[in-house]
């Protein structure tokens, strides 16, 4: 009735309705890629790209001259302490949502999401008004004639401190779909058969929960590894994490292949974290709740 | 039944939760008071306020250019991902086709990408096209992001659709555009509503990716950001709080319309 009459090979609807989506990453994620791969191995501090293909820019970051690589080490620790805290702090609030909450869990939730819609440098600065010197902090402690405040500005724990709660939502959410797997019946069952409650979350909820908890994670350690913001406004640059160095490489230095051949290796540590956890995990399951 | 235990671990998860909320506010109260403070530094507890800061703010000539760029760039962003965003959510959740994994999959990298590199890395490609970046590259750099996240906000939605109801309407003769105005629309409609929300706030809330694709054109959050770097003034605090509460009043007015729309539709439904 309302069908088009079939005219040789179409696609089916779902491949049909991914097409605009398609296009735009197609053109606005993998093209770009394609284009930093290309400077990568394009001649050092040059704009020649397709044109020149050499491995000097690599050459120039493996080299025991070049500090570049702390850059790197600075980025991954801090991305890995940044999970780790993050996977302490979400866990309580993440089970809360599911099991304790009740009615108030929708409100929770959306104090815990309006964050994401406030540039993370305005929340940043209002930690920089914290803690700076006559800032809150400080300001509160003298004021009730305690001394001043502790210096925790301009440094790398700072910088960790700034990327947990800029991160946290992002641990937070996959968390709580995650716990939101667990049926109850199971839980229930479990304690009926005597299960201590250590036994039942080891045994049930961890591993029913895990596939939110492992996107929560990884989610956050790929940001977190690709953060600069943090280090900038709360860490006075006292760390250099490596999008810093890519910055610079981009801007100031005009070094476009050297910025492209760290932002290169970046990608690929990230990539390659991510396509691995992706594949171990059903979306379907997650996101639908059926 | 709960176990005197489970009392004490919910009575902890609760106090926990409320402390995590208390901090995740705080710097926006410290950024507020820093605006609404007389005087051009800073210093707590605050002597005396005053509202100078913020209506300077609101007279500058500078802020006005920034605020319509914010705007345009966020509404196209929200016009255009909801459009990109409703196949999308199609195609991850509704249909059954044989790369559909391979999309949902491909759909969540640009939201596992750290978005300074997606900044830079956009930049490139548009000098490689030729392209002079301005608030419009800003609009495309704002969807490879967000058309994601607002395909999986509308994604949700479909999972709990049933296409019985779709091929329903289309035997009893429905056209296919009358299908999709009479019955798929109407229960995506919360779906698309929240994508939407999200698509503007995302967008006006946005750093990394205009930092380094608006060119010599500048948004809220990147003039905050220049501000912060060199040359503070309060008016930093003072926009950065107009800014923090344009994006609650909006989420606000957004839920009190959903909520309205539901009641009214529930209230519809009692009636027949």
């Amino acid at each position: 009735m309302s069908q088009t009459p079939n005219y040789g090979p179409t696609l089916s609807a779902g491949a049909r309705s991914s097409l605009p989506v398609l296009l735009l990453l197609a053109l606005g994620f993998l093209a770009p890629l394609v284009t930093v791969a290309a400077y990568a191995f394009a001649t050092p501090k040059s704009f020649e790209v397709f044109s020149s293909f050499t491995l000097d820019n690599f050459a120039a970051i493996f080299d025991p001259q070049n500090t570049v690589w702390t850059s790197f080490v600075w980025a991954l620790t801090l991305a890995f302490c940044c999970v780790l805290i993050l996977l302490a702090v979400c866990y309580p609030i993440a089970y809360g949502l599911n099991k304790v909450f009740g009615k108030w869990s929708g409100l929770v939730s959306v104090l815990f999401v309006f964050p994401l819609f406030v540039s993370e440098n305005v929340r940043l600065y209002g930690w920089v008004l914290f803690f700076i010197k006559n800032g809150v902090l400080d300001g509160a402690l003298k004021w009730l004639g305690l001394g001043g405040g502790p210096e925790v500005l301009y440094t790398p724990g700072i910088t960790l401190f700034g990327m947990t709660y800029v991160y946290l939502p992002f641990m937070l959410f996959p968390m709580t779909l995650g716990i939101a797997m667990i049926p109850r019946d199971l839980v229930d069952a479990a304690r009926d058969l005597g299960a201590g409650r250590l036994l039942i979350w080891r045994a049930i909820e961890l591993p029913l929960a895990m596939p939110g908890i492992l996107i929560g994670a990884l989610l956050t350690f790929v940001l977190a590894a690709g953060a600069v913001a943090e280090a900038k406004i709360l860490g006075g640059q006292s760390v250099i994490t490596i999008t810093q160095d890519i910055e610079v490489a981009f801007t100031y230095a005009q070094n476009w292949p050297l910025g492209s051949a760290l932002a290169l290796i970046l990608v690929v540590i990230v990539s390659g974290l991510a396509l691995t956890a992706m594949s171990r995990i059903d979306l379907d399951r997650i996101l639908g709740k059926r | 039944m709960q176990t005197p235990g489970q009392v004490r671990s919910h009575f902890l998860i609760r106090v926990w939760t409320v402390f995590v909320i208390a901090a995740v506010y705080l710097p926006i109260v410290c950024g507020a008071l820093a605006g609404l403070s007389r005087g051009r530094y800073f210093a707590f507890p605050v002597r005396e306020f005053s509202t100078e800061w913020w209506s300077k703010t609101w007279d500058s000539f500078e802020i006005h250019a920034l605020v319509q760029n914010s705007v345009v760039i966020a509404l196209l962003v929200t016009l255009l991902s909801v459009l990109f965003a409703f196949f999308g959510a199609l195609a991850f959740a509704r249909y059954s086709w044989k790369g559909r994994r391979a999309f949902q999959r491909l759909l969540l990298l640009p939201i596992f990408f750290p978005q300074p590199v997606l900044g830079l890395a956009l930049l490139l490609w548009f000098n490689a096209l030729g392209l002079n970046p301005t608030w419009k590259t800003a609009i495309v750099a704002h969807l490879v992001w967000i058309v994601p996240v607002v395909t999986l906000v509308i994604a949700i939605q479909v999972f709990s659709f049933d296409p019985v109801l779709e091929e329903a309407a289309a035997d009893l003769g429905a056209s296919r555009l009358f299908t999709l105005r009479t019955v798929t629309l109407p229960i995506l409609w919360p779906g698309i509503w929240s994508g939407a929300l999200f698509a503007f706030l995302l967008s006006w809330g946005n750093f990394p990716l205009s930092l380094y694709t608006a060119g010599a054109d500048s948004t809220i959050p990147k003039w905050l950001y220049s501000k912060m770097v060199a040359g503070y003034t309060p008016m930093v605090p003072a926009l950065g709080t107009m800014s923090t509460l344009t994006a609650a009043s909006l989420l606000l007015a957004g839920g009190l319309i959903r909520i309205y729309v539901r009641r009214r539709n529930a209230a519809r439904a009692s009636e027949e």
